[in-house]
């Protein structure tokens, strides 16, 4: 109990703490042209190399998807930018911890969960400005749109569950390293999974070992998701949405072990 | 080569090949990264070979070729890291006072990219070989893939070099690496030329030279000797490694003008 005349000093809410961080994040993020640039230039060199180098794969016998290839790449594409949204905040929070600004957050966040969660809404910030880019050079460059607008929603919210999953997966390991030199440890892992699901053709025209590895991997399940609202025809839609809220969990644990990892490292 | 010059060019070589050697961090990732895309485009894309006018019936035989120009790549990057921290720990000012050779520097410099071209060749070959690719040319094609996979190597460290001397910053070396990628991202790199059917993305890996550097590969890999594709490989390979030691010569004048 305060003593009386004297004023509660005023305790900042976990929201509050997370608005701040997100605030100084995405303040970085849109002010630096080294942030901000090669998250736009990334998902549309993919983009366009793929859609683009790729078009003729389209024409591969047992290849029916109903809007066309650059529609069935886009989804891979918004799903890869989802994630990699979520590592390259990943990085910033390394380097924030490396350069000693991550200490003064926890010495200041009276809520230091809010800490993660403003570098979660910086991420998710992030990769709208990227999806907004992406889906307009994909629109302007043709992509036939077959799924509905409740089916468009969807995709953009499996990307987002990707985005928070990704981004608790790197923030467990930049909490954990506390330097930028765990860049290839949040980046590798994202980029082998992703890669490790069907990219180019759809799961059934995949055969030997790839196929095998991609009927595993829990991408492949959000990616024929995706691709199902896209061409208006959507598949495994409830494994695809509880894969991403595991995920998400998974990782926010993940990144709750390294929040608590900082700590006890002071 | 004078005798001077030849003590100089060996210092400088032998101490860049033992930096690169004592480097894990340079040598895997140019290794394990393209022969994980190896991998993933060899089982991903091998339906490709049944679109009519496709090269050969191995889509590993055809894209054997991509983790040739991708370790390449990653010389970029070493060669011009190690220069930039020469730079940066104030190492080339030391060299600058000495009675160095701008000449013997650049190329001593180089040999940590020769030594690494050479190994990258020979792993990627062999993991294509072991994997099923075919090697139309047979042992002579093998060693003449080593040669041009060395060559490449070698040209685009001379950018590294360049770079690491007109920026002088290791993070601006680096951040070279997705520009380059670019480059290979934008050639025939999954498909034969005549199979690109976007046009605009055809008419640039038209005029890509990564896309007749692939060729030169794939010549050797497929077809056999194709002389016409060999020479505009290594012209290519020439040409950037020519203009890529006169961009650095003039830089190194430039920086050591500065200091």
């Amino acid at each position: 109990m305060s003593a009386p005349g004297t004023a509660e000093p005023r305790t900042a809410t976990m929201s509050t703490v997370g608005r701040a961080v997100a605030w100084r994040s995405i303040h970085n993020f849109l002010t630096n042209p080294a942030f901000l640039i090669p998250s736009l230039l990334f998902p549309l060199f993919f983009f366009v190399s793929f859609a683009g180098g790729l078009a003729a794969i389209g024409e591969v016998p047992g290849f029916d998807f109903p809007s066309g290839y650059t529609a069935f790449q886009f989804v891979f594409v918004l799903l890869q930018s989802a994630a990699f949204g979520g590592v390259f905040t990943g990085f910033a929070m390394a380097r924030d911890f490396e350069t000693g600004f991550g200490r003064r957050y926890m010495l200041a966040a009276s809520h230091r969960s809010g800490i993660v969660l403003g570098y979660g809404l910086a991420a998710l910030f992030r990769a709208f400005v990227t999806w907004t880019v992406l889906t307009a050079v994909a629109l302007i460059a043709g992509m036939d749109v077959g799924g509905s607008a409740g089916e468009i929603v969807a995709l953009y919210a499996l990307a987002i569950l990707v985005n928070v999953a990704a981004t608790m997966w790197a923030a467990g390991v930049a909490l954990r390293v506390r330097s930028i030199q765990g860049g290839p440890l949040m980046q590798f892992p994202t980029f082998l999974i992703l890669f490790l699901a069907p990219v180019y053709v759809p799961l059934d025209l995949l055969t030997g070992w790839i196929h095998t590895v991609a009927s595993i991997n829990p991408v492949t399940a959000l990616l024929e998701a995706g691709r199902g609202f896209i061409s208006g025809d959507p598949v495994l839609v409830g494994l695809a949405f509880a894969i991403g809220i595991a995920l998400s969990l998974l990782f926010a644990f993940w990144a709750r072990g390294g929040l608590r990892s900082a700590e006890a490292a002071g | 080569m004078s005798g001077s010059l030849r003590t100089q060019v060996g210092q400088l070589a032998h101490r860049s090949i033992l930096r690169t050697l004592r480097q894990p961090a340079q040598i895997v990732p140019s290794l394990v990264f393209p022969l994980f895309l190896l991998a993933v485009n060899a089982g991903g894309l091998k339906d490709a070979t049944n679109l009519p006018g496709f090269p050969t019936d191995s889509y590993i035989t055809f894209i054997l070729a991509v983790p040739f120009i991708q370790g390449a790549l990653f010389s970029v990057m070493n060669s011009g890291t190690d220069l930039a921290r020469d730079i940066e720990t104030g190492f080339l000012n030391r060299l600058a006072l000495t009675p160095l050779r701008g000449a013997a520097l650049l190329s001593g410099l180089l040999a940590g990219a020769f030594v690494l071209g050479v190994v990258q060749a020979i792993v990627y070959l062999s993991v294509g070989l072991l994997a099923g690719a075919d090697l139309a040319a047979g042992v002579g094609g093998a060693l003449v893939i080593v040669l041009l996979s060395v060559s490449i190597t070698v040209a685009f460290g001379t950018i590294g070099l360049f770079a690491a001397l007109r920026f002088g910053s290791g993070e601006a070396v680096q951040g070279l690496f997705p520009v380059f990628f670019v480059f290979l991202f934008l050639s025939a790199m999954a498909l034969p030329l005549d199979l690109l059917t976007t046009d605009w993305f055809h008419t640039i890996a038209s005029i890509n030279p990564v896309t007749y550097l692939l060729q030169a590969f794939r010549s050797l890999l497929i077809e056999g000797w194709n002389v016409g594709d060999l020479a505009l490989g290594f012209g290519i390979a020439a040409a950037i490694g020519t203009l890529g030691m006169l961009a650095a010569s003039s830089a190194l004048k430039t920086r050591l003008v500065r200091t």
